[in-house]
């Protein structure tokens, strides 16, 4: 009794993790690094103050300051995709009550490449909202399937067979792409990033045309946070405590498969970044999910720039695709988690 | 009378393993003939056809304008590397599914094929390197992996879960390697990064292949004597070394064979995708269990990179490599087989 009281005194969902403070402004600065680093490195290195003068002076030197102007549309496009993948991430984590969940390992990036490939194959399909409806169509596809398939049997979907099942899918429907493009090897190359992610090709006309996307996306995450954590004591708990489990999963999962075919759709399949993203703040943080899912977003966006500056330095002069990068450095997050999980719960 | 059932047990049980052997040699036989068949055809089929009577001729060592250029340079090798790297993954593959009793514990699920396939890249493209030293180098590029592997998926107990979800770990970062050295080295042609992450039989020269001939003429033997204690193993550790047989040594000598037949392989012809994981449950379903299928599961891997091969290059208008066909058949299956294994529970 004395303890029911005291957590109505100060329920535990209200208490701010602690660190959070430290580990947001550690995360604000790093971002803001790495917004600098992004617009300085290139196939043209600049200095700190070739960068600021380009940003805020133009008029001193009219040739870093339209380099600097290209590489902004590029930051911003990479920092928003960043986020969406870390929260696409963490939804995708919380719905299926599962650590190693990610729009890469579950193969639901590939099934988002596989629609909008097919479509300029064979629909004709050029504008980027074409290509974001088609591989959030994709996308959910191919997530339902490889949950379905993962979930078969005792158990349920643990992390082995969902892994299994998407590595499957994902090896599938890779093989369909390479059918569809290499008898097309003369618009090979306007295809070939669909191969391996990249920010690269990104326009501000595409990021005005992915911004809704990653607004509503966000917005759902946001608001399904708290329920979510009910979510994370198990679906009895959570039904006990008023949560709609059917209507949650579906809302929460719809959201992480917007999110991840809109960056596909413009980007191409880029792996391994919210598996990143979402373990690196659970480990600073906590579960959480009202803290996890915001500073998912941000660290996000923080791995996906660095990644492409790192793409771009270990590329030059021409520059290596986003998806290699996060795939070498996302892949060892996989390694570690098998390596720690028990037995049992595999 | 307690003799005559007796009598009666030991002719039904001698019946049976004669029936199994017959029909282990009967399906034998039939993926030989059908795997010559496909040499046949590797060597026939081609932008020109030359008569068998002229085939027979060019092997023989005439020289003949246009069709020795064609059979020597071009639809031999093809062929060779065909069979010879098709054999070694379907062995290989059921050494691993047979010793690790998981038919998705193979070579190319758990990044091994990748490990050798990425070194034999950064040998070729950025070391240029002979044909001897990418060898040596992929072979040891897949016993490193391997030990890898079991290094990072030992914990206090062993689980065939943890280390497959190492392997593809694994995997997924070598991939990124090979695409990396790829983009590297200019290289930038189709062909070539079809080779390295899919495989491919394209551009296989007769000068390049000695090194996987060898291998394969000489490890196959091995594990084929080794392979009497396979269906041992099978049965798991605790029988197996009650019944004498040294489980570390013969297993760690049937991983070493099979780890060597794979890199050189996959230095030849790239990571041909699935033909180490589908040959050994087709040679199983075909001829039963109860025997070492270690020829048929080769006999299958044959017969699945040629016949792929030879689809792959004739059945449609453009050319497809031999990875991306054996890739298209052989995902559907393996999500078949995990609808399997769930339903069962094996996880």
């Amino acid at each position: 009794m004395a303890n029911l009281t005291a957590s109505q005194d100060k329920p535990q969902g209200t208490q701010v993790p602690k660190r959070f403070a430290i580990v947001l402004i550690v995360g604000l600065i790093a971002l803001g690094v790495c917004v600098l680093v992004s617009l300085a490195f290139g196939s043209r290195a600049m200095g700190l103050k070739e960068v600021l003068d380009g940003l805020f002076r133009p008029e001193v030197d009219s040739y870093s300051a339209s380099v600097v102007q290209k590489r902004i549309g590029r930051t911003v496009f990479s920092l928003l995709a960043g986020g969406a993948l870390g929260v696409s991430g963490a939804l995708m984590q919380a719905v299926t009550r599962n650590p190693i969940a990610d729009p890469s390992i579950l193969g639901v990036n590939t099934g988002a490449t596989l629609f909008v490939v097919g479509g300029i194959a064979f629909l004709n399909i050029g504008s980027a909202n074409e290509y974001i409806v088609l591989a959030c169509i994709g996308a959910a596809i191919t997530a339902i399937f490889v949950f379905g398939v993962g979930s078969l049997g005792r158990g349920g979907a643990t992390p082995i067979k969902l892994v299994l099942a998407g590595a499957a899918t994902s090896a599938a429907l890779s093989s369909l792409i390479s059918a569809i493009m290499i008898p097309r090897a003369q618009v090979m190359d306007q295809l070939r990033f669909w191969q391996v992610g990249s920010v690269g090709a990104a326009t501000w006309d595409d990021i005005a045309v992915f911004s809704p996307f990653l607004i509503v996306g966000i917005l759902i995450a946001f608001v399904t946070a708290p329920a979510l954590n009910a979510l994370a004591l198990g679906d009895e708990a959570a039904t006990g405590l008023g949560v709609r489990t059917g209507v949650l999963r579906l809302v929460a999962s719809a959201a992480g498969v917007v999110l991840c075919g809109a960056v596909t759709a413009l980007a191409g399949p880029i792996g391994f970044v919210g598996l990143l993203a979402t373990h690196l703040v659970r480990l600073l943080i906590g579960p959480d999910q009202r803290y996890l899912i915001p500073m998912s977003a941000l660290a996000g966006a923080v791995v996906l720039t660095v990644s492409d500056v790192i793409g771009r330095i270990l590329g030059s002069p021409g520059e290596l695709e986003v998806g290699i990068v996060t795939a070498f450095v996302g892949a060892p997050i996989l390694i570690l988690l098998a390596m720690r999980s028990k037995v049992r719960s595999l | 009378m307690n003799n005559l059932t007796t009598n009666n047990t030991i002719a039904y049980i001698m019946a049976g393993r004669r029936q199994r052997s017959r029909r282990y040699w009967g399906v034998t036989t039939v993926l030989a003939v059908i795997s010559l068949l496909l040499c046949f055809l590797m060597l026939y089929f081609g932008n020109t056809i030359y008569s068998i009577d002229k085939i027979a001729r060019v092997l023989g060592g005439e020289q003949i304008k246009g069709a020795t250029f064609a059979i020597h340079t071009i639809r031999l090798p093809r062929m060779l590397a065909g069979l010879f790297a098709g054999f070694a993954f379907g062995v290989a593959g059921h050494i691993f599914q047979t010793m690790l009793r998981n038919p998705l514990a193979n070579p190319n699920v758990l990044g091994i094929t990748t490990g050798s396939s990425a070194a034999a890249v950064y040998c070729i493209v950025i070391l240029h390197t002979s044909e001897a030293v990418v060898s040596v180098v992929s072979v040891a590029a897949g016993l490193v992996t391997v030990t890898l592997l079991y290094l990072l998926s030992r914990r206090r107990a062993f689980s065939i879960g943890r280390l497959i979800l190492v392997g593809i770990g694994l995997d997924a970062m070598l991939s990124s390697v090979i695409t990396y050295l790829l983009q590297k080295s200019a290289s930038q042609d189709v062909p070539a990064a079809f080779r390295w992450l899919s495989g491919s039989l394209n551009g296989s020269k007769l000068e390049e292949l000695p090194p996987l001939v060898i291998t394969v003429l000489v490890l196959a033997p091995i594990i084929l004597l080794l392979g009497k204690h396979l269906s041992l193993l099978e049965l798991g550790e605790q029988s197996a070394s009650s019944l004498g047989i040294h489980t570390d040594r013969t297993r760690i000598a049937l991983i070493l064979c099979s780890v060597c037949m794979i890199a050189m392989a996959t230095a030849t012809t790239g990571p041909i995708a699935f033909v180490s994981f589908l040959a050994g449950p087709i040679a199983r379903r075909l001829v039963g269990v109860g025997h070492t299928n270690i020829i048929p599961a080769g006999l299958v891997g044959v017969i699945l990179v040629l016949a792929a091969d030879l689809i792959g290059q004739f059945a449609f208008e453009t050319r497809f490599p031999v990875g991306v066909i054996t890739g298209i058949l052989g995902a559907p299956y393996l999500i078949f087989l995990l609808i399997r294994m769930n339903r069962k529970g094996d996880f």
